[in-house]
């Protein structure tokens, strides 16, 4: 039973899926107990495996017995538990959260809407334990076609934009099997390590420079790195509140872990950092995306679009860490994945909250909420100092070693873009406290009387939202414990 | 030149393809043709991936009774074609599939709401209010 927790991560939630919809038909209330109690097994499976992982390295598990270039491998290292980990306790957040948004967002749509969050789930829990490129592939298409239709349920002006990130999504998912395809062409296998053994001695081959450049663009697309971000903020910002509490934090973050394991596990540091120009494109990329983020942020009127553009600052940062190419920078970056998912979630949570107490999410929605939700907004200010980046919140520590790690390779642009990019953040966030806390009082005495009904939200929704408030506080002061357990295996060697 | 066209011509095919798909989804205005330069998008990589395991004169992998007997027994690399790339492509035309099944659901949602397929009526709908 134990040997077979990496299996039972993924085809727990796959499985009992299918039997969602036949639950609603017995009683429509009990496919969100059915939800939980899968991604509860899910976070039990994982939180065992990274102990494991831990305590004795990587774990390999090979599906129906089949050895290594043969049959699809699930490989679990510390960059895998580590994700496999995030990933279902934010879903498991999410699915507690979902109970009271759900019934007033999409009363008629319940039983779909579980079925489709725990497909979801599935296609990242799978994404992150194979270590098979096709298979790599199908539960890409999972997550992704799960997350359209999610999306697609959403409130007015949703189908439009789910139609936009279908077809830049496609585009995305075709282009990584294109790759996976030159890769197939030049080494007859997909398997991960199998590629890594076989790949060096044709690394001056153009079939891999192709190869590269599909994936890469591919990844870049899922990811929504600036320029072609086009397609996620109006589709996180029209989603269902819980859909966007489960989706926006992790896509863009799994769509980076791939990133790493391309670069590093699948083709060797070699290739992507000495052989070819990719490290220097990827920090630039990077530059842009966070000023390019930053900039569009600050134009926002609507919180939540305001986060997606944060999201797509975030994930400059990212990918900019990982191409300035060296271990502390690398260090950061995986550290600033853990956190900006789980910063991203507790800020989606509060849009939720505020979206399910007034029905709408922008900016001056937050008028008095500090007086009358006074739970909700400390989570809230504890996201944004986060994101910020104010000690010991964990948004601090990764963007210490991240600037650490800019001022080692001497990339002075990138550190000051991530500079530039914390100060607007405080600009974006105090806007926000200073609208919630009606300092200025003036200009809006008409909806005080609408207003004097807000109270503080359900339990059911608050309690997961302190919950990652609390995690915030726990990863910032354990992170020395989080990189010397885990993140420092999982850092490639340059 | 002439020849590395001429020998080449499956790449050919999936590239051009590929364009035009490419094309449709990014220049049209109408979301149904969209649709379709999507489809025939996902299909080029399709084509693609059967086209690199084709082989002239090749047969199934199996063991005994290939080319009706008169095969090589063992297992020859030159007698079969290989099957791995097919039966990943299985896989794709499922996703293709379902890709396109929800973006049709998804162009009827946009029809009810705004009575058109074309995208700049319905931004000009978004832009009026």
């Amino acid at each position: 039973m134990v040997a077979q927790y990496p299996i039972l991560i993924v085809a727990i939630p796959l499985i009992g899926s299918v039997f969602c919809p036949l639950i609603g038909l017995w009683r429509k209330s009990f496919c969100y107990y059915w939800t939980v109690l899968l991604l509860s097994a899910s976070v039990v499976g994982s939180i065992h495996t990274l102990l494991q992982v831990i305590a004795g390295g990587a774990v390999h598990y090979h599906l129906s017995g089949w050895p290594r270039p043969f049959g699809i491998e699930y490989v679990v290292d510390h960059l895998n538990a580590m994700m496999v980990t995030l990933v279902s306790v934010v879903s498991l957040i999410a699915a507690v959260y979902s109970r009271r948004s759900v019934e007033k967002e999409l009363p008629d749509r319940m039983v779909y809407f579980y079925t489709l969050f725990i497909l979801q789930t599935t296609g990242y829990l799978g994404i992150v334990m194979t270590g098979d490129l096709f298979n790599l592939f199908v539960f890409l298409e999972i997550s992704s076609l799960a997350g359209y239709a999610l999306i697609a349920a959403g409130e007015d002006g949703a189908p439009l934009a789910t139609f936009r990130y279908i077809i830049m999504g496609t585009i995305g998912g075709s282009f990584y099997l294109l790759g996976v395809g030159y890769i197939y062409i030049a080494t007859g296998s997909l398997n991960m390590a199998d590629v890594r053994e076989l790949l060096p001695q044709i690394y001056e081959s153009r079939v891999i420079l192709t190869a590269v450049a599909f994936l890469l663009a591919g990844l870049a697309i899922k990811m929504a790195l600036f320029p072609v971000h086009i397609w996620l903020p109006d589709a996180y910002t029209k989603a269902p509140s819980v859909a966007g509490v489960l989706v926006a934090p992790l896509m863009t973050k799994i769509s980076l872990y791939l990133l790493i394991r391309i670069l590093f596990d699948v083709f060797q540091p070699r290739l992507s950092m000495e052989m070819l120009p990719i490290s220097s494109i990827m920090v630039w990329a990077g530059v842009i995306a966070i000023v390019g983020g930053a900039v569009m942020a600050l134009a926002q009127t609507d919180f939540k679009r305001m986060l997606c553009y944060i999201v797509v600052a975030e994930v400059g940062y990212i990918v900019g860490g990982v191409g300035l190419g060296n271990e502390t920078a690398m260090k950061g970056a995986i550290l600033h994945i853990l956190n900006d998912a789980v910063m991203t979630a507790g800020l989606f949570t509060v849009a939720g909250i505020v979206a399910y107490k007034t029905g709408r999410h922008g900016l001056s929605d937050f008028q008095g909420l500090f007086k009358k939700m006074p739970f909700t907004m400390s989570a809230f200010v504890i996201g944004a100092l986060s994101i910020i980046g104010v000690p010991p919140t964990c948004g601090f520590f990764s963007k210490w070693y991240l600037i650490h790690g800019a001022v080692i390779s001497n990339h002075w642009v990138f550190l000051s873009a991530l500079i530039m990019s914390s100060l607007v953040s405080v600009i974006l966030f105090f806007r926000v406290i200073e609208i919630g806390y009606e300092f200025s009082g003036s200009h809006h005495h008409g909806a005080a009387g609408g207003a004097a009904k807000l109270d503080e939200a359900p339990l059911s929704m608050l309690i997961p939202t302190l919950a990652v408030s609390v995690g915030l506080l726990l990863i910032g002061i354990y992170n020395q414990t989080i990189l010397s357990r885990v993140i420092a295996f999982a850092v490639p060697t340059f | 030149m002439f020849e590395f066209i001429v020998d080449y011509y499956n790449y050919w095919a999936y590239i051009g393809l590929m364009m035009i798909g490419f094309y449709a989804m990014m220049a049209k205005k109408n979301l149904m043709k969209k649709v379709i330069g999507m489809n025939v998008f996902q299909s080029a990589i399709i084509f693609f991936y059967i086209s690199i395991s084709a082989k002239d004169g090749a047969t199934v992998p199996i063991l005994e009774y290939a080319h009706n007997g008169h095969g090589h027994p063992s297992v020859d690399v030159m007698q079969y074609a290989n099957p791995l790339p097919h039966v990943l492509m299985l896989t794709a035309i499922v996703v293709m599939v379902a890709t396109l099944g929800l973006a049709l659901a998804v162009i009827i949602l946009v029809y009810r709401r705004y009575d058109t397929l074309e995208e700049d009526e319905i931004i000009m709908q978004l832009r009026r209010g």
